[in-house]
């Protein structure tokens, strides 16, 4: 297809983040829930960091209110939290690209965990807050998760000629 | 190492676009929380993304498929025979319970006591399993087009799982015992005590505010009460596993097993209690 190049580049990230809602909510198994990886904030974290021309708190704001959809949560709790996100990620996104691997990942846990806390936050306030420490795992598997995920998505946006 | 011709550096940061929908967040939490206002957006946004929803559940079903297929004739065979010798049996038993409902409503109308109707029920299928992790909802295949309701009490063969909290035409959501939103008023079916179970968010259920002299034990079976009205009276909902009397808290900590097998089940029972009773619009 002879598709403009922005166009095309539109196209990728709308397909990554599909992907990465579709990963949300595959069902898995009850023991592997806490071990599930917070796709959708990682693939933001990854565009806003990489593009963030394109994609910014406007999008990651639409992104979190379809998950709230699809999760039939409290509508604009996913949306917050995402948004968020995707501000300080914009705002930080030359210190970001300049870190090490590993400290790009650390830096990764704390805008999940960020995202988390405002989810929990949300939850609360509504008393439907989820007990236990496990809630904090996905963070955690997320940052490990990063320096693969920023690989994978570093050779589709190349692949794209995406800047 | 890092390919920094390819990496814009054009910056929007924007503070004023964040303040903006955060606030609409805060109004669209405010909103949905407080009822139906926003009903009608969330269903037009779930019909816009079940796409997703469909192509999510493309690899369970496909696993199921392929388990009954490589299962063979055999197996099935077998499943069959031991339901048809079972199917004796429990029309055997359901003679003796239908003598018993009749003797019953019979003493009660003898007792002037309100009649209890026995309830409709209707078999709505397991659409998919709610997905939000730490939370315990499930999607069935019945909507406001068979007559489900809000609120509507939801079981299985053993007990209890849950209720329905979102209705739309032809799915519905169902929140379990488990989810941490849930609570549902209960008797301990040994001593009368009256108490309520809360969701955790984990497989098992809290039994709260119980004194450390409160008539409870392990292996107590607690059984819906009834009262509320949300739920009808004397179906089993979970069995005591584990008490802690810790002197230096106000209350008992109980944990409870619900009975009802939350993560087994393909099928669910929607019931209609005897007074709240909306009879399905549709078959």
């Amino acid at each position: 297809m002879n598709l403009s190049s922005a166009a095309r580049g539109r196209l990728t990230i709308a397909a990554s983040f599909a992907a990465a809602l579709l990963l949300a909510i595959v069902p898995g198994p009850d023991w592997a829930e806490p071990f599930r990886p917070e796709w959708v904030g990682l693939v933001l974290i990854y565009w806003c960091m990489a593009t963030p021309q394109r994609v910014g708190v406007g999008v990651g704001w639409s992104v979190g209110l379809m998950l709230d959809v699809l999760y039939g949560s409290l509508l604009g709790q996913h949306a917050l939290a995402k948004a968020l996100i995707a501000y300080l990620t914009v705002r930080f996104h030359t210190q970001l690209r300049m870190f090490p691997r590993w400290q790009q990942a650390a830096s990764v846990l704390v805008l999940v965990a960020i995202n988390h806390l405002l989810v929990l936050w949300a939850k609360a306030l509504a008393s439907e807050a989820p007990v236990g420490w496990s809630y904090w795992t996905p963070s955690v598997v997320s940052m490990l998760v990063w320096p693969w995920l920023f690989v994978i998505l570093r050779d589709i946006r190349r692949r794209a000629k995406l800047a | 190492m890092v390919d920094l011709a390819s990496w814009s550096t054009r910056t929007p940061p924007n503070l004023v676009r964040l303040v903006f929908v955060a606030l609409l967040s805060i109004g669209l939490m405010m909103l949905d929380h407080q009822g139906e206002h926003l009903a009608k957006i969330r269903s037009a946004l779930s019909i816009a993304l079940y796409p997703f929803q469909a192509v999510a559940t493309v690899p369970t079903r496909t696993g199921a498929w392929l388990i009954e297929f490589f299962r063979g004739d055999r197996a099935m065979r077998e499943d069959y025979e031991k339901l048809r010798a079972d199917r004796p049996l429990l029309l055997a038993k359901l003679q003796k319970y239908e003598a018993l409902e009749a003797e019953n409503v019979h003493f009660r109308r003898l007792l002037n006591a309100a009649e209890r109707v026995s309830e409709r029920a209707l078999v709505a299928e397991l659409l998919q399993v709610g997905p939000e992790p730490f939370t315990r909802k499930l999607v069935i295949t019945k909507g406001g087009q068979h007559g489900v309701y809000l609120g509507q009490p939801v079981i299985d063969a053993f007990g209890i799982m849950g209720q329905v909290t979102e209705v739309d035409p032809y799915t519905s959501r169902v929140t379990l015992i488990t989810d941490p939103s849930h609570a549902i008023p209960v008797q301990v079916n040994r001593s009368g005590l009256r108490a309520m179970v809360f969701g955790t968010g984990q497989d098992a259920v809290a039994v709260r505010y119980l004194t450390a002299l409160a008539d409870i034990q392990v292996g107590d079976l607690l059984v819906s009460s009834g009262i509320g009205g949300g739920f009808p009276a004397g179906y089993p909902v979970a069995r005591v596993s584990h008490i802690d009397n810790d002197p230096n808290e106000a209350f008992l900590a109980v944990d409870a097993e619900p009975v009802a097998r939350l993560g087994h089940n393909k099928e669910v029972l929607l019931i209609w209690p005897g007074s709240a009773a909306k009879p399905p619009a549709k078959k």
